[in-house]
């Protein structure tokens, strides 16, 4: 996993709660067997116009030419519900976006973005207003997030304070193989296998 | 100490504990399918690491296999690569695969506990957030991400933060022709889509023991639509009943050991929850879906709701964008919605109990003029029970469609997709904007309630005559 420490860029927002992740990557492009190459289909049914996504909707923030490049995702309440789907921070990495800003986020998204090196980072719905108002503002406003200090500088220079579990914060800092670390506790492993119950083993 | 059922099957599974790490929590049972598993079998296979225990891992096809054909020639190429990658996979690795042609085929969580694979007192995931269906056992079951899914293949364990824990209570008895769907439903409604999140939820009170083991699955399913980590429901006699005799449950001297331990497998007198939550089941009346996610549920008598009635700004807006996409006008009558659609199937109800009550809506009625409706039964074993008791043939002398087991149009993964426009009365899980074909609007009922919208043409109340 890549490492992630401090990020500095341009913010995109999609204003609208629960943001489940049947949106962030539609079924029909869960078939594939790979990882990679999902960042074209990001958010297809509200990005493209057609099926085929040859059509870019205008309406849709990130098809704006002012949000060209963003790197960070600003949006509302609950985000990554739904479906368990790694395709989802897959799609968004794939994407170019390193930081995904909300006030709360489904559990099993959080999880599997921080196993991808995107970071899920939770303030409070004013500190989320407040970014979304600076970055509509002004054009080519950043954001930069500082996961060693755990804060969120706004493009007016204001700095909130955010706050993950150690053991995410570190195995990101670090982009930790998180299945190396765990085969660090082996004989833990065996030992636990040799008490379990007949009827569960 | 008194402890939760949670804390009871959490602390049970404490592989290491160390300062600064996440809990390391064994896993007892892991169940794979398609669409989640290719991506870490390759990261196991470009690792060079081994898969730790084979015999704990069950494998089926259900995302994306068609339900018309039981044939390859029946997939789309993408598809078809897919479950072709996941039978060769299993091969590689030793893992014991119900393919498309097996008897014991099926969504993985009707599979699991249909053969006694799911037992109470386990942990369980799968790279399915459904994986809470089997919390109805009282296991400890969540689904997990593709990268999950490959630390547990390695190692057979879990990085887990422990969850918060609440109680949710249905107190006193269902009114009849009220089923687990509705009482899902509307706890949902109560609580809204995100009300669980960060929380373990235990179902209680008179109106959860007394559901079957099927009910039961179809609450704990639905758990994570309020956004919980799992859902589950203390193993009773109706729980062990159920296991007795499974393909994999526990037999002889383990059986008796495991009845004695799931015994103990309940919430102590003056265990703690950091939440709690009561529904009175009096109360309950038949609940549907108007909107676009799970929480946006009224009863059949009642109305589409207003914008106005939302209690802040965000959730004004997301009714606005929601009347919008299900193009459906505040203050109209549920029973006044049309649908020219109907599914019934999926991980929550597509059990042979739900076929039954569909069944008996349908028996002798004929499906409206302009309405297709779909029945897709959740397993091969499913299937072959609903045709012994005739229930195919009620179905199809209605006019319904008697479909091969899988997922279907819960997800439209495979070719059982809704067009643009399509107003659906399903049984399923979601109703998310295109969760079922792009531009098609969902709304969740009981398989009674399906069958009805089927037969009237559109949402009925099924305590009255229609």
């Amino acid at each position: 996993m890549e490492a992630f420490t401090t990020h500095t860029g341009l913010a995109v927002m999609i204003d609208s709660a629960n943001v489940d992740t049947d949106q962030i990557i539609p079924k029909q492009f869960l078939s594939k067997v790979t990882r990679d190459g999902f960042g074209v289909h990001l958010f297809h049914d509200w990005r493209y116009l057609d099926d085929a996504g040859d059509q870019p909707n205008p309406e849709f923030t990130l098809n704006q030419p002012r949000y060209k490049g963003a790197s960070i995702l600003l949006s509302q309440e609950n985000f990554g519900c739904g479906s368990s789907r790694e395709h989802a921070p897959w799609a968004l990495a794939d994407f170019g976006l390193r930081v995904i800003i909300a006030p709360s986020f489904a559990d099993i998204f959080y999880g599997n973005s921080i196993n991808n090196g995107l970071l899920p980072v939770k303030l409070t719905d004013a500190q989320v207003q407040q970014l979304m108002d600076e970055v509509v503002a002004q054009e080519g406003a950043k954001i930069t997030v500082d996961l060693a200090a755990l804060t969120v500088t706004a493009p007016s220079g204001d700095v909130f304070s955010f706050s993950i579990a150690d053991s995410a914060r570190h195995n990101l800092l670090n982009g930790l193989d998180a299945i190396g670390l765990s085969l660090s506790h082996q004989d833990k492993i065996e030992s636990y296998e040799r008490n379990i119950p007949a009827w569960r083993a | 100490m008194a402890k939760t059922l949670y804390e009871k099957v959490w602390d049970s599974h404490i592989v290491a504990q160390v300062e600064g790490e996440a809990p390391l929590i064994y896993v007892d049972r892991h169940l794979v399918h398609e669409v989640t598993s290719p991506q870490a079998f390759s990261g196991l296979e470009v690792a060079g690491r081994q898969l730790r225990a084979p015999e704990k891992t069950f494998a089926t096809m259900d995302h994306n296999t068609s339900t018309k054909s039981a044939s390859l020639d029946a997939l789309s190429p993408m598809a078809r690569t897919q479950v072709e990658t996941l039978a060769s996979n299993c091969k590689k690795f030793g893992i014991r695969l119900y393919d498309i042609h097996h008897k014991n085929q099926g969504i993985v969580h009707v599979m699991g506990p249909e053969l006694g694979i799911t037992l109470p007192g386990t942990v369980i995931v799968c790279g399915d957030s459904h994986t809470a269906t089997h919390g109805a056992f009282g296991a400890l079951a969540f689904g997990i991400g593709t990268s999950e899914v490959e630390h547990v293949m390695a190692t057979q364990t879990l990085r887990q933060l422990k969850a918060k824990t609440m109680k949710i209570e249905v107190r006193g008895h269902v009114a009849d022709g009220i089923t687990a769907k509705d009482i899902v439903l509307a706890i949902i409604g109560k609580i809204g889509m995100d009300g669980g999140t960060g929380y373990v939820v235990e179902f209680c009170g008179e109106a959860i023991e007394a559901l079957t083991m099927e009910g039961r699955m179809t609450v704990c399913n639905m758990a994570i639509e309020m956004g919980a980590k799992a859902g589950m429901i203390a193993p009773d006699q109706t729980t062990i009943d159920y296991v007795q005799g499974r393909e994999f449950a526990p037999k002889g001297v383990a059986w008796e050991q495991a009845v004695a331990a799931w015994q103990q497998l309940r919430s102590d007198e003056g265990a703690v929850f950091d939440a709690s939550v009561v529904l009175e089941a009096k109360d309950i009346a038949p609940q549907l879906t108007w909107g676009t996610n799970p929480g946006q549920v009224v009863a059949i008598d009642q109305a589409v709701p207003s914008p106005e009635s939302a209690d802040n700004a965000t959730a004004r807006t997301s009714i606005e964008k929601a009347l919008e996409y299900v193009a459906l006008d505040a203050g109209t009558l549920m029973t006044d919605v049309s649908i020219n659609k109907v599914f019934i199937g999926s991980c929550t109800n597509s059990r042979i109990e739900d076929l039954r009550s569909a069944a008996n809506q349908a028996k002798g009625r004929q499906v409206a003029q302009g309405v297709t409706a779909i029945v897709v039964p959740g397993s091969g074993l499913v299937k072959e029970q609903a045709e012994a008791e005739g229930l195919d043939k009620i179905f199809i002398d209605a006019g319904f469609e008697w479909r091969l087991p899988g997922c279907s149009m819960c997800l439209a993964m495979n070719d059982d997709r809704l067009e643009a426009g399509d107003r659906c009365a399903s049984t399923s899980n979601r109703n998310f904007e295109g969760r079922q074909g792009r531009g098609s609007r969902t709304h969740l009922v009981s398989p009674a309630m399906a069958a009805a919208a089927a037969v009237a043409g559109h949402f009925v109340d099924i305590r009255k005559d229609y």
